[in-house]
């Protein structure tokens, strides 16, 4: 499922105008990544949380060539699956 | 602080709607997600990520607090995949 059919998803699910569902799914994800930028936690409750993990400068290997490259120092988003989430997704 | 739930309802009453409506809105938006991914159907957001489904193989495990040795079933998880805008967004400092 990509953007466009979440948005007729939860057009469907909730009677709002395709419109209104196309700003509330750019909210949502908007506001996940401004908090992630700035450094804050993102907590949804039964889907999902994220927090910024910082990675240290180390010395990598290009896999093709097998030349060193220096891995400068980045930061990622951590993602760790809801509980709720978690349960529904798992084969039982 | 961190985001939470209440933070985005905030934002989509903002868009006209009532309390109650933007709750359910965020809330059904949620479950629409969960229900995707619990079908097995990955979750791609552009410029965000991609909620992926992953099936893992049942494997030797051991307790780490008593050493124990177990097995771990085989399982589904659903792990994220962060798009490269979201990721220059993080690190634009």
């Amino acid at each position: 499922m990509n953007k466009l059919e979440l948005v007729s998803a939860l057009k469907n699910a909730t009677g709002i105008s395709k419109n209104d569902a196309a700003k509330v799914v750019q909210i949502f994800f908007d506001s996940m990544t401004d908090a992630l930028a700035a450094n804050e936690r993102v907590e949804i409750r039964g889907l999902c949380s994220f927090y910024v993990k910082e990675y240290k400068s180390y010395t990598g290997r290009n896999p093709k060539t097998g030349e060193p490259v220096v891995i400068r120092p980045k930061k990622l988003p951590f993602f760790k699956c809801g509980k709720e989430l978690k349960e529904r997704v798992d084969t039982k | 602080m961190a985001l939470t739930k209440s933070d985005i309802v905030e934002k989509v009453y903002d868009l006209g709607f009532s309390k109650k409506e933007a709750v359910d809105i965020v809330e059904e938006l949620i479950e629409t997600i969960k229900k995707s991914l619990e079908e097995g159907d990955d979750v791609l957001i552009s410029g965000f990520g991609k909620f992926c489904v992953k099936a893992k193989k049942p494997r030797r495990g051991r307790n780490p607090a008593t050493g124990e040795d177990l097995m771990l079933r085989k399982r589904q998880v659903v792990t994220f995949k962060c798009s490269g805008k979201l990721r220059d967004q993080i690190n634009k400092d």
